[in-house]
């Protein structure tokens, strides 16, 4: 007879696996990447399919010939970083290059450097995207203008996103809140459209990868702070509605500020995350040199989630 | 419907030997009775080489305070009285019985009548309970004469029943309660007056409705007793926990159900306490499922306390498969893999489950991604992935102070971590360390 195995209790277990989540994220990206694909054509589906092949690509071959381990290219999450990080960048022509220096930064700094994939302290696609917009400002910011469904050629006319136009002074004429919730706006390759946003954090919820503890805080406070603040005077700031359907907020809130690796434990600490991501957020674009803050408000609770994790503990069964 | 309020899991039931009635497994020619089958000191072997003993026969008395009497489960010639490795290796001492015929103490009622009336003061009930050897069969083997023997100062207001069952796989406790109902309420009855309190409450998981509603309809015949179905979740049949769901009290850390005015007991001890204070019969038998999803046939039986997991094997399954990977004394989720099939069973087996190999398998270890699964799924409020850490680091100290002795081993943060991580094993060892910790200080 065979030898019997020996092992503690318990003999089962749910066969979740951080691989099925990993794909499971990117899974829930698709529709942000079908909409993308749709409103800026073929630049949206180049970008990120280099981003993802050079993510995939430079953590094998750390992997193999830097900390030469075996590699853990399979388990997904080098997919859901180049995703990310190309829903990060605007789709045009010369991001196709920029992006594989993002990829680099990504998961050589971002997440290898620290030993890989659970122990990067910060969400190793916004590292790349914020190295990209300080190394390449004019590139990083010369957004596409959304001209019809599926455009097929390569150059595109540029023109500024909602937030970048009220930075400068007022919204550009005829965008509608059913344009930002649709998508039918300017801005990163992945961000513009909330609705496509949307029903990926509603597959991870059902899934419970993630739970509505830090998409509704940060997307909350970002919505009451610049509520108030529109209350005060609407000449000089977003109206609410807006504020919460441009620029990175949904993305970043469903998808970047709920990384598992990078957020807190317990759902207090998930709500203080929440809270300071939509208060720096707003912070950032009203009173910031860049129109956008959401990478910044995020990688700064990053920060500070160690720190969250050790002040907010579950609540312990009779205490 | 009722349940625990924090974390939990739900593994898949497999109850798949619901319907197996029990039978009656033979008994076989040379018996082995550990001496401690019990929480505590064993007992004192009063037998020696030579000596002839009958079923039921004192042979192993308890002298120190946390122990329990031990009984002969057969009738026969004591062959040696020296340690035996018991299933999981561990040297127990014990007393090694040749069989002959099956001849029972004269004082044992074997009629299949059933005796309802019990005159006996409750000082007289819990005499009697340890006298019989009686121990919680739950899994902890807690001597029951201790655990109703409420300590100046306290006062019991719930008796709780665990029938629960929420151990995948596991079905003793449920076919006890379709073959026994009566049996096991006139000895919740009794336990109800061995404590004097007013009500006796029977928790059981509602992915079990026959018996749910065979314990309703005869509990009615019966004073102060309510059955109590609950919501299917692992650990229900933990005791912090079903005191949880059934009251809505909590044990605090460190502090025993009492504490908070509640006794809690398995079912089957119920069914050994009618035995036991009605028909005088010690606790010499076990109910055991024998089970597994590869195994060709499912059982439950009615085993010798004694009887060698080789001799069930054998008996019940001819031989093993060849597949077979591990075999459980328990459920899947906190029962404890058998080291020695020569062993014999003890007080409180429930069940012999054979695991497939492929079933018993591990998955490789991955990176943890600090997801908080084990976290959200601890009955306790726990961080188990920081214990991980702490425990691999040495840290004892500070595995103390997150309360890492609150940790009841359930088993829910491993069954649900996404990257394998042993974290029960982990815990296991650090509770271990900050115990060894804490006895170096004093």
């Amino acid at each position: 007879m065979n030898l019997l195995n020996i092992s503690g209790s318990p003999h089962v277990h749910s066969d979740e696996s951080t691989k099925k989540i990993m794909w499971r994220v990117n899974m829930a990206l698709i529709p942000a990447l079908l909409v993308a694909i749709a409103y800026f054509g073929i630049n949206a589906l180049l970008v990120s399919a280099i981003a993802v092949a050079s993510c995939v690509l430079f953590q094998w071959l750390i992997e193999k010939y830097i900390l030469k381990v075996p590699s853990t290219i399979c388990d997904g999450s080098a997919v859901v970083t180049g995703l990310l990080l190309a829903f990060n960048v605007p789709a045009t022509v010369s991001m196709m290059w920029i992006v594989i220096i993002g990829a680099l930064v990504a998961i050589g700094v971002g997440k290898m450097s620290f030993g890989g994939l659970g122990k990067n302290p910060f969400n190793p696609a916004l590292v790349g995207r914020v190295f990209l917009l300080i190394s390449f400002p004019v590139q990083m910011t010369t957004w596409p203008v959304v001209d019809g469904i599926f455009p097929m050629n390569f150059d595109v006319t540029t023109g500024a996103t909602p937030l970048g136009a009220f930075k400068e002074g007022a919204l550009p004429e005829g965008v509608t809140f059913m344009d930002a919730f649709l998508g039918h706006i300017g801005g990163s390759l992945g961000e513009v459209s909330a609705i496509a946003i949307l029903l990926g954090a509603a597959y991870l919820c059902w899934k419970k990868i993630i739970t509505w503890h830090i998409p509704v805080t940060f997307i909350g406070t970002a919505f009451v702070f610049s509520g108030i603040l529109w209350l005060v005077n609407p000449e000089t700031y977003m109206d609410p509605v807006m504020t919460v359907l441009t620029g990175g907020i949904m993305l970043g809130a469903c998808f970047m500020a709920t990384d598992m690796v990078t957020s807190p434990m317990a759902k207090s600490g998930q709500l203080i995350f929440g809270f300071g991501c939509g208060l720096l957020t707003i912070i950032i674009r009203n009173w910031g040199a860049y129109p956008e803050g959401v990478s910044f408000a995020i990688l700064l609770m990053n920060s500070v989630t160690p720190l969250i994790n050790r002040w907010c503990k579950p609540q312990r069964f009779a205490c | 419907m009722k349940t625990f309020k924090m974390g939990g899991v739900h593994p898949e039931e497999n109850k798949i030997s619901n319907d197996a009635a029990i039978e009656v497994m033979p008994v076989p020619e040379q018996m082995v009775v550990l001496m401690n089958q019990h929480l505590g000191a064993p007992a004192t072997p009063v037998v020696q080489k030579g000596d002839k003993v009958k079923v039921g026969q004192l042979i192993g008395e308890a002298q120190a305070f946390m122990c329990a009497n031990v009984h002969s489960p057969v009738s026969g010639t004591v062959v040696k009285v020296e340690p035996c490795k018991d299933a999981f290796g561990l040297a127990k001492p014990a007393v090694y019985i040749k069989v002959e015929g099956d001849e029972w103490m004269e004082s044992i009622d074997r009629t299949p009548d059933i005796k309802r009336e019990c005159t006996l003061e409750p000082k007289q009930i819990v005499d009697k309970l340890k006298e019989m050897g009686i121990v919680g069969l739950g899994g902890a083997t807690f001597p029951a004469h201790i655990k109703y023997s409420v300590p100046e100062g306290k006062k019991a207001e719930y008796l709780i029943i665990n029938a629960a069952e929420c151990e995948p796989y596991l079905t003793s406790d449920y076919r006890v309660m379709m073959e026994h109902a009566e049996e096991v309420c006139i000895g919740v009855s009794i336990l109800r007056k061995a404590l004097g309190v007013p009500n006796a409450y029977i928790g059981i998981e509602n992915n079990k409705p026959l018996a749910i509603a065979k314990m309703q309809e005869m509990a009615r015949q019966f004073e102060g007793i309510i059955v109590e179905p609950l919501k299917v979740k692992y650990p229900q049949g933990a005791e912090k926990q079903l005191i949880n769901a059934v009251t809505g009290r909590k044990v605090p850390s460190g502090k025993l159900p009492i504490d908070v005015g509640c006794v809690v007991s398995n079912l089957g001890t119920a069914f050994s306490v009618y035995e036991a204070i009605q028909k005088n019969k010690p606790l010499i038998e076990n109910i055991l499922t024998v089970t597994g999803k590869k195994l060709p046939s499912q059982h439950n039986y009615i085993v010798r306390i004694g009887t060698t997991y080789n001799d069930i094997i054998k008996h019940s399954l001819g031989e093993l498969p060849a597949t077979t990977g591990k075999i459980i004394s328990g459920g899947t989720m906190m029962g404890k893999a058998v080291v020695n099939l020569d062993a014999p069973t003890v007080k409180g087996n429930s069940s012999v489950l054979v695991m497939d190999e492929a079933e018993a398998r591990r998955n490789p270890e991955t990176a943890c991604i600090r997801c908080g699964k084990c976290m959200n799924a601890c009955p306790m409020g726990l961080e188990p992935y920081l214990f991980s850490a702490l425990v691999k680091n040495n840290r004892i100290e500070e595995a103390k102070e997150h309360n890492i002795l609150d940790c009841i081993e359930c088993g829910c943060c491993f069954f649900s971590c996404p990257a394998n991580k042993p974290l029960t094993d982990e815990i296991r060892l650090g509770k271990n360390k900050v115990r060894a910790m804490m006895a170096a200080k004093k």
